[in-house]
């Protein structure tokens, strides 16, 4: 039970008190009364009403508070009756649920429906008043135990009985009863309860177990118990005077069945199982296995909303909140990347286009120079060309001077000359 | 779900009914009793009081064995907690018991901070318990409860008041777990002293506003001793592991030269009254008191710091999968939120980065034109200064012709003359 350490076993010496422990819880308990919603179903006339009453030795069912048995239903209905009984000082508030109706329908296909609804709204209240922000003390509605009665027909379970208890199993403790077990002999009975444990354990379902102890004395009881499932019980409203004394019983003309009787019936195997010792057994297997399949259920269709629920289940042991959260740092681990990702296309483009300006640029510039180069060689030519020119003309120029010299000089010779001829 | 009709009536009142025999449902305290032995028990204790002021001396004698015990310097630098888990069985009844000392309490210069490690604790305490609890799937009948049930504060005996250091850190306390103050080291208090003592101290504790655990008086069967206990608080206590033979028996006392103070002696001491109260008859009511109310309230704050309500703006209730739908919606809303001011910052830089780029381009392209023009002018003047070399070329080679012609020109006529002359002369 307990798997952790580091922790070390001590023998005490002397007197501590805290064996007092369980006197606290005892007192406390009793101060604060119990609770039991216990529900019934089963066709009309297998004297559900009547084994109610036998079990609590009161009349549940009378005819100021007829069952809803009496009344004549179109549909399935479910319905609660809430009554408070002491007992040496323990206060319980019973609850009885009855499912009118069940099985009654020409067509009964889904008339469990209401039946599965109805725990299901139990499980729901609870659900939302555990999950409130101001939690009060909170009543606890769910539905403890499911007595399923099996019409004695002496053959099988019938496809409705089969349907039922497959859909129920995982909801609700399911203890199954061979309604009227007066009708059958001991050896019928006996095959009867053979034939419905083949067929439970074929179909898989899962009726409620009783927990082993190691109480040797228990255990002896409770393989006892075993042996004789599912209970066939017989109840009875009146009571009869046997050997001088009086039990319930129901009267024919060859003899008396008597309902308390362990050899005509398990009726006191059934109440002694149901109310002196499994009792609290029976509300700690709603609340620890039941309610809580329900709750992780919800809670999971709630946090993966249109998620894939192929997610492994490792995820289930946390909380929706927890789950959240977790989704969050995925996310922001998510965008991280990405954004790196983009980051990078962005970097690449950047530096592509930078690198085509470059190549753009020292292109330009080196048509640049080139361009420059070519005109100043053109240019350079121009000028030689020009200081050719010049010194040409100049040379040119000079030499005509000296020959317009030469001629000027010529000519004033030969003006001479002629002055001189002419004398 | 379709479902066939379903007439639910409303819950008909509770009616009491009379049962015509014993049908054993009395028996339902002993299952639920059975089953805790089963199971086994668990309570949690922090002790909280200065360095040697006797806390292990007086769980080892409360619980009557010997636990491990460390010795602490008076040197720490912080308050550290120290919590160690043992197993104990008594007749049936098994415990699992968790001491929690505190270490190095009281021994800082300053003790601003000294209340804060212990509340840290029993919070954390309170948060595991908390997460667990919303777990998915969880497993609460079998989690190891860690939730501190007991507070004992160790008191100094000075006779005269609390400390300042004790009312602060009483009082960031009370509303998390249940205090019950011990005045340590009784013996070295007078009875007169002891009452002027406790006294002084409870009113203290009123006037401050400090709630220490009362006993409850809410169960007739333990209301009477519970009323008187409550009268006796603080209890003063002594602790000793060590025997001590007083007239025929061994005792647990302390062995001075004046005499021998008996611990388990309630006209010593109240040990035996604080065993009796924690232990034997309220151990259980300590552990509920804590799940109802310490865990309660942090429970609610916690779901309050984090969002939840139990009725929405309109004041209509809100189930809890209403809530972590709408939760979860916020977030989802949130995380596209996020990832779209991402797309949007990324889309903006790239949009500013191309007008960068788209700048650079035009420059160059201006620059290339501005030089084509340069080059152009350049040519064009060149150009001009070529025709002008060729007009000028051309002009002079006119030039030269036209001399030379006229030169040739000259010297024919000369020649001729010179002919006539020459002809002439010959006559």
């Amino acid at each position: 039970m307990f798997i952790y350490g580091p922790q070390q076993q001590k023998n005490l010496e002397g007197y501590v008190g805290f064996a007092n422990l369980p006197n606290q819880v005892y007192r406390k308990s009793v101060k604060r009364g119990f609770e039991f919603t216990l529900m019934v179903v089963g066709e009309s006339g297998l004297g559900k009403s009547t084994l109610i009453n036998s079990l609590f030795l009161t009349d549940l069912y009378s005819t100021e508070y007829p069952g809803p048995s009496h009344r004549i239903k179109k549909t399935v209905e479910v319905e609660q009756s809430k009554v408070l009984v002491k007992e040496g000082g323990v206060h319980l508030l019973l609850t009885i649920v009855d499912t009118p109706g069940f099985g009654d329908a020409v067509d009964n296909s889904n008339c469990w429906q209401p039946v599965i609804d109805h725990i299901d709204s139990k499980f729901e209240d609870y659900l939302n008043a555990e999950s409130r922000v101001n939690r009060r003390q909170m009543p606890d509605n769910r539905v403890h135990c499911c007595l399923y009665f099996i019409a004695p027909s002496g053959h099988g379970l019938k496809p409705l009985d089969i349907e039922f208890m497959k859909r129920l199993h995982e909801k609700v403790n399911i203890i199954p009863l061979i309604a009227k077990a007066d009708t059958m002999t001991p050896e019928e009975c006996q095959q009867f309860k053979k034939q419905i444990m083949k067929e439970i354990q074929e179909h898989k379902i899962k009726i409620y177990e009783f927990l082993e102890t190691d109480d040797e004395e228990e255990m002896k009881m409770i393989r006892k118990i075993k042996d004789r499932l599912p209970l066939a019980v017989v109840g009875s409203n009146t009571i009869i005077e046997v050997n001088g004394k009086p039990v319930r019983g129901r009267q024919y003309p060859w003899g008396v069945a008597e309902v308390e009787n362990g050899e005509h019936c398990d009726f006191t195997i059934l109440r002694n199982m149901l109310i002196r010792t499994h009792m609290q057994d029976l509300k700690d297997v709603t609340n620890n296995v039941h309610y809580e399949n329900y709750r992780s259920k919800k809670l999971a269709a709630v946090t993966y909303n249109g998620v894939d629920n192929n997610k492994n289940k490792g995820q289930l042991t946390k909380s929706p909140l927890a789950q959240m959260e977790e989704e969050r740092r995925d996310h922001v681990a998510k965008m991280k990347k990405m954004e790196q990702e983009m980051e990078q296309v962005f970097e690449m483009k950047v530096k592509e286009k930078l690198q085509k300006l470059r190549d753009s640029e020292a292109e330009l510039q080196r048509r640049h120079e080139q361009m420059k180069k070519n005109l100043e060689a053109q240019h350079k030519e121009l000028e030689e060309k020009r200081r050719h020119l010049e010194e040409e003309k100049g040379s040119w120029e000079a030499q005509q001077r000296i020959l317009e010299q030469q001629k000027l000089d010529a000519s004033r010779t030969l003006e001479k000359n002629k002055k001189k001829k002419i004398f | 779900m379709a479902s066939s009709d379903v007439a639910r009536q409303p819950d008909k009142a509770v009616r009491p009914l009379g049962l015509d025999g014993h049908v054993g449902f009395d028996s339902l305290p002993d299952q639920l009793v059975n089953k805790s032995i089963c199971q086994g028990f668990c309570f949690n204790i922090l002790c909280i009081g200065e360095t040697g002021i006797g806390k292990s001396t007086l769980m080892d004698t409360l619980f009557n064995t010997n636990f491990e015990n460390f010795e602490s310097s008076h040197f720490e630098p912080q308050v550290k907690l120290r919590a160690q888990t043992y197993d104990l069985q008594e007749s049936n009844v098994r415990l699992r018991l968790t001491v929690v000392n505190t270490v190095g309490f009281g021994d800082q210069m300053n003790k601003q901070e000294s209340y804060q490690p212990v509340v840290d604790y029993i919070d954390r305490q309170f948060e595991s318990y908390l997460q667990e609890e919303l777990k998915i799937k969880r497993s609460l009948h079998n989690y190891h409860d860690s939730r501190v049930h007991a507070c004992l504060y160790f008191i100094s005996p000075s006779g005269h008041s609390l400390k300042s250091l004790d009312l602060v850190t009483m009082k960031k306390l009370d509303s998390k777990v249940n205090i019950i103050p011990v005045i340590a080291k009784a013996d070295t208090i007078s009875k007169s002293e002891l009452h002027k003592f406790k006294i002084k101290i409870m009113s203290e504790l009123v006037s401050n506003g400090v709630q220490i655990y009362q006993f409850p008086l809410d169960d007739e069967t333990v209301a009477k001793v519970n009323t008187t206990m409550n009268g006796h608080l603080p209890f003063a206590v002594v602790g000793s592991t060590e025997e001590v033979s007083v007239g025929n028996k061994m005792v647990k006392a302390r062995q001075y030269p004046w005499g021998v103070v008996q611990v388990e002696n309630e006209n010593h001491c109240d040990f035996v009254k604080l065993r009796e109260m924690l232990i034997c008859v309220n151990m259980e009511d300590l552990r509920e008191q804590t799940h109802t109310r310490h865990y309660e309230l942090y429970r609610r704050c916690k779901l309050e710091e984090m969002g939840f309500k139990d009725t929405d703006p309109e004041c209509k209730p809100v189930s809890l999968q209403q809530t972590y739908e709408a939760k979860r919606q916020e977030f989802l809303v949130e995380l596209q939120r996020r990832e779209d001011e991402m797309r949007q910052m990324f889309v903006q830089r790239v949009k500013e980065k191309e007008g960068e780029l788209k700048e650079a381009e035009r420059d160059l392209q201006s620059r290339f034109e501005q030089l084509k023009r340069l080059h152009a002018d350049e040519k064009a003047s060149l150009e001009e200064k070529k025709r002008h070399l060729d007009d000028d070329q051309s002009s002079f080679s006119k030039r030269r012709a036209a001399a030379h012609l006229l030169q040739a020109q000259s010297l024919t006529v000369n020649g001729k003359k010179d002919k006539d002359r020459k002809n002439s002369g010959f006559m």
